[in-house]
């Protein structure tokens, strides 16, 4: 099948890519882009490992087609620090150690970080429920709910 | 005042940095320039007679490199089981080939046929459907009981039987404790299912092969906790290729759990198929093969009893437990229900008679294997549930008949061949009492009440035998396998020390644990310390991670291994200061002589052994580097307590955890954050498996939860905050750093807590239920208070 041109933004950067149209966004921020931090966990949009944000709306990158961010713009966890700082979230999963083997880490800062970026002051409930969709199978969720907590505080000013 | 440094300070995980930047190396983001990959035609029946394979029409597919199947196999060895049990008559188990791609027959449902190499993935699946496959169905044997029965269908011809042993432990007791039976004043009989369960670890398995024609070296990249197990296993058993001419690499690893010790067919098969096609070929696991491929856990069937005296002292116990094995022999699958299982059965008390006995089972089903906790989960489960029970029925307080008959004196040797170093269960029972605040329990029961909810509560204590394992002594049980572990302490010139671990982390922290451990030893700072662990080529032999043996037995290797370093550069540093070497004191990074002001720093001596001008050549050689081979002497025995409250919807039957709280003795503690998150984790599978997870198949051996749409993972919504505390600490006896390990008390502590609670919620409500299988799911909950 013929290849299509992608032009895209990705992260903040103009990025040109070759997809096949069978070819999900995940396996283009991978395979064609060389952004390996967003994981695939299970390719059916049920573990959200794949999360990324697509013109600012949640997406598993694994149910979205390459082509379909034709002209958008994605987030990726490889955009989440600057250079030199790293985002609050993953200051305070490093804090709260909220990470164990790490695969499902990116899925899930990416995730919070949406859902900080639309409720500053999210309830326990409300980031788990938010969170609900992100599998991990190493933590028990406990430290990540903190985090997520706790960098809310902060980025509300809030001291911890 | 915390520690901030060294053996007991939480130190922030060194290794998040590249987890939570996305920089992390998983399997999956390794590409081998001009890399083939490979899809593997699985069966869709779970026992059927292959009559012909056609590859011809896919084989002339676009992009088709070649296309495998079992008759290119033949001739090279099947994937090995590395445990041998003897049943109780003294036979060895049946031990059936378990060939890399199916020959003559499939056995489950998943079971690869054929393996498509071509130039994309998808040119390989969309070649794999134009195979032509004709395979006679046979009758699934599915049931456990009836494959045992005369008449069953045969998993595998050749050996005549389902039954792959009938294992009795201990034989020579068993008269005894039918006699201490017919003496008791109080018998307790409880039969359950402990349920099949998928590891599911987020990463799925992930193998990449390559061959270098040049060197005719082979190298597996693989989603493994052990790759020197991996590399014996395969080279020695499988391909026939020499450990010096094999390199298996395990990179970061996204969570294992057990599933990801065994040896599998696709990493075999990459490695195999590199050297044929002389081109890297890499296999990446979907999540529904994942469900249909990795070894599976637990699945038990058992009927427990427990004898009880007038005074309610435990006086003897007997299980008799089915324990799947599925179609092939996984590679330690034989020793899960026996030497791990039989051997906890006296669980924290003093039992002082126990007769376990396992018959193991071949199905048309997954291999089953280590799944976390491995056989003391299903030992702890069915001892903890019936405890409980009778307690009940004898109108005693739960807790007070386990505390009349923990065991209080140590060393304490089990009626089932183990022997506890140390203890005390009491201490833990205590701690969980206060933590749980037991006190305010008929309080928040008279408040959900009022909600028109039932809250129950459920305790239960567990004992796990980790730190695996004395090499001879499991050589004696039937391991194929030392279980020793390694290091290699190298101190550079400059004095920053380099520890190659045959341990390997996939989410436990050891790049940040073991540097304390080093850290604490010569005083040197923990970015001082690096860790390098997951490849052959850069490690010594060792044994892996699991079993919680990483810091026990590992972590021990190190230590050894720096005692030696430490050693030799004490006679360096005595040279350095013109002293008696038994004058040398190391602390805080500096050696000094005792009673002077002399001294002289770990970076000088570390110098003066790779530029040896001022230097005892004729005494000891320049250069600062040892390894260290531990074999430890006895398991570690971890123990605890744990308490969960739940709520019980009356209308819908649905279970709600209230609270859960865990206390443990692990002995030592290197980094308490990272312990806090291990028991975490493993409270999390725990939970999972209590309400949630359920691993089914149908009568014809199809798998009913191959995806998460079926299969119900743990998810953030339903989970509490947890209470875990680990400040009773009896610290192991036989190991160098008294540490015990705490990988997987979670899982092991936390199902029987959970059930006990939901049982005692509803007796509160007035249903005078028993038991309730897991998953403790709605349905089942609600059919038991309306049956």
């Amino acid at each position: 099948m013929s290849k299509i041109h992608v032009t895209t933004t990705i992260n903040g950067d103009a990025v040109e890519f070759l997809a096949d149209p069978r070819e999900t966004l995940l396996d283009c921020l991978r395979d064609h882009v060389g952004l390996t931090g967003t994981k695939e966990g299970c390719g059916t949009g049920d573990c959200g490992a794949c999360s990324v944000e697509l013109d600012g709306t949640l997406v598993c990158s694994c149910l979205v087609l390459g082509v379909e961010a034709s002209g958008k713009s994605v987030q990726t966890i490889e955009g989440m620090a600057t250079d030199s700082e790293l985002h609050p979230l993953q200051r305070k999963f490093v804090e709260h150690a909220a990470l164990q083997c790490g695969f499902c880490t990116p899925g899930i800062l990416v995730a919070a970080k949406s859902l900080l970026d639309r409720n500053t002051s999210p309830t326990e409930e409300e980031v788990r429920y938010w969170l609900a969709g992100n599998l991990c199978r190493c933590t028990g969720y406990d430290k990540i709910i903190r985090a997520v907590m706790d960098a809310a505080a902060e980025l509300r000013g809030e001291a911890a | 005042m915390p520690k901030d440094h060294g053996i007991g300070a939480s130190n922030k995980r060194r290794e998040d940095i590249r987890f939570l930047t996305g920089t992390g190396n998983y399997t999956d983001d390794i590409n081998i320039h001009g890399q083939a990959y490979v899809y593997f035609l699985r069966s869709d029946v779970a026992h059927g007679k292959i009559n012909s394979i056609d590859t011809a029409a896919a084989a002339a597919m676009p992009g088709v490199v070649r296309i495998f199947t079992g008759a290119d196999f033949e001739g090279i060895g099947g994937l090995p089981c590395g445990w041998q049990v003897t049943d109780k008559h003294g036979e060895p188990m049946k031990e059936p080939p378990h060939p890399v791609l199916a020959q003559g027959k499939v056995r489950h449902v998943g079971d690869p046929i054929a393996a498509v190499v071509a130039d994309s993935l998808d040119q390989a699946r969309d070649a794999a459907e134009a195979i032509e496959l004709d395979i006679e169905e046979l009758p699934a044997v599915v049931d456990m009981k009836a494959a045992v029965q005369e008449g069953s269908a045969l998993v595998h011809d050749d050996i005549g039987t389902n039954l792959c042993y009938d294992w009795g432990f201990v034989e020579e007791n068993k008269g005894a404790v039918e006699e201490a039976f017919s003496k008791a004043a109080h018998v307790t009989t409880l039969e359950l299912r402990n349920n099949r369960l998928v590891a599911n670890p987020m990463e799925p398995r992930v193998a990449v092969g390559d061959f270098n024609r040049a060197s005719g070296d082979s190298t597996l990249y693989t989603t493994s906790q052990n790759p020197h197990v991996i590399r014996l296993l395969m080279g020695a058993f499988v391909l026939g290729i020499p450990e010096h001419k094999l390199r298996v690499v395990a990179p970061d690893v996204g969570g294992g759990f057990g599933t990801k010790i065994f040896h599998y067919a696709e990493e075999a098969f990459c490695t195999f198929a590199a050297k044929q096609l002389n081109r890297a070929v890499k296999w990446t696991s979907s999540r529904s093969e994942a469900f249909m491929s990795d070894a599976h856990g637990r699945d038990h069937v058992t009927k427990i009893q427990l004898a009880l005296d007038a005074d309610n002292n435990f006086t003897a116990l007997r299980t008799e437990t089915y324990a799947n094995m599925g179609a092939y022999l996984s590679t330690f699958a034989p020793s899960v229900p026996t030497w791990l299982h039989g051997t906890l059965m006296a669980g924290n008390y003093k039992t002082p008679l126990i007769y376990v006995n396992v018959k193991a089972v071949f199905t048309n089903t997954v291999p089953v294997d280590a799944y976390r906790g491995a056989g003391r989960p299903e030992a702890t489960f069915q001892l903890e549930r019936v405890i409980d029970k009778a307690a009940r029925e004898l109108g005693v307080d739960p807790v007070e008949l386990r505390r009349q008959n923990f065991i209080t004196e140590f060393p304490y040797a089990t009626p089932v061949a183990v022997e506890y170093d140390t203890g005390d269960y009491h201490a833990t029972m205590d701690k969980l009492v206060e933590i749980a605040d037991f006190a305010g329990f008929e309080a928040r029961r008279k408040d959900s009440e009022a909600k028109g909810k039932l809250r129950g509560l459920g305790v239960n204590c567990y004992i796990e035998a980790c730190g695996i394992a004395p090499s001879n002594l499991v050589g004696q049980l039937g391991a194929r396998a030392g279980l020793y572990e390694s290091a290699t302490v190298r101190v550079n010139a400059t004095g920053g020390v380099v520890v190659m671990t045959g341990s390997h982390s996939h989410g436990q922290g050891h790049e940040t644990s073991f540097p304390q451990v080093i850290s604490e030893m010569i005083g040197i700072p923990e970015d001082q310390v690096e860790i390098v662990h997951g490849d052959t080529a850069r490690s010594p032999m060792g044994m892996g991670t699991y079993g919680s043996r990483s810091l026990a037995v590992g972590g021990s290797a190190m230590v050894r291994a720096a005692e030696k370093i430490i050693n030799k550069a004490k006679k360096i540093a005595a040279h350095l200061m013109e002293a008696s070497e038994g004058d040398i004191e190391l602390k805080d990074g500096a050696f000094s002589v005792a009673g002077t002001d002399k001294s002289v720093a770990w970076g000088e001596v570390c110098l003066a052994a790779y530029v040896p001008h001022n230097y005892p050549l004729e005494d000891i050689e320049p250069g600062l580097e040892e390894t260290a081979f531990y074999d430890p002497s006895n398991f570690t025995y971890p123990s605890g307590a744990y308490c969960c409250e739940v709520e019980v919807d009356p209308e819908t039957g649905k279970v709600t955890i209230e609270s859960f709280a865990a206390t443990d003795d692990f002995g030592n503690i290197v980094n308490p954050m990272i312990v806090d998150g291990q028991v975490h984790g493993g409270i999390g599978q725990g939970i999972g498996q209590a309400l949630l997870e359920n691993c089914a198949y149908d009568e014809n051996g199809q798998l009913l939860s191959a995806s998460y749409m079926d299969y119900a993972m743990p998810r953030a919504s339903d989970v509490p905050f947890y209470k875990v505390d680990h400040s009773c600490q009896t610290p192991c006896t036989h190991n160098p750093l008294g540490v015990k390990g705490c990988g997987e008390a979670g899982a092991i502590g936390s199902p029987p807590a959970v059930v006990n609670a939901v049982i005692d919620a509803l007796h509160s409500g007035g249903h005078k239920v028993e038991h309730i299988d897991m998953p403790v799911s709605p349905s089942r909950v609600w059919a038991a208070m309306n049956g």
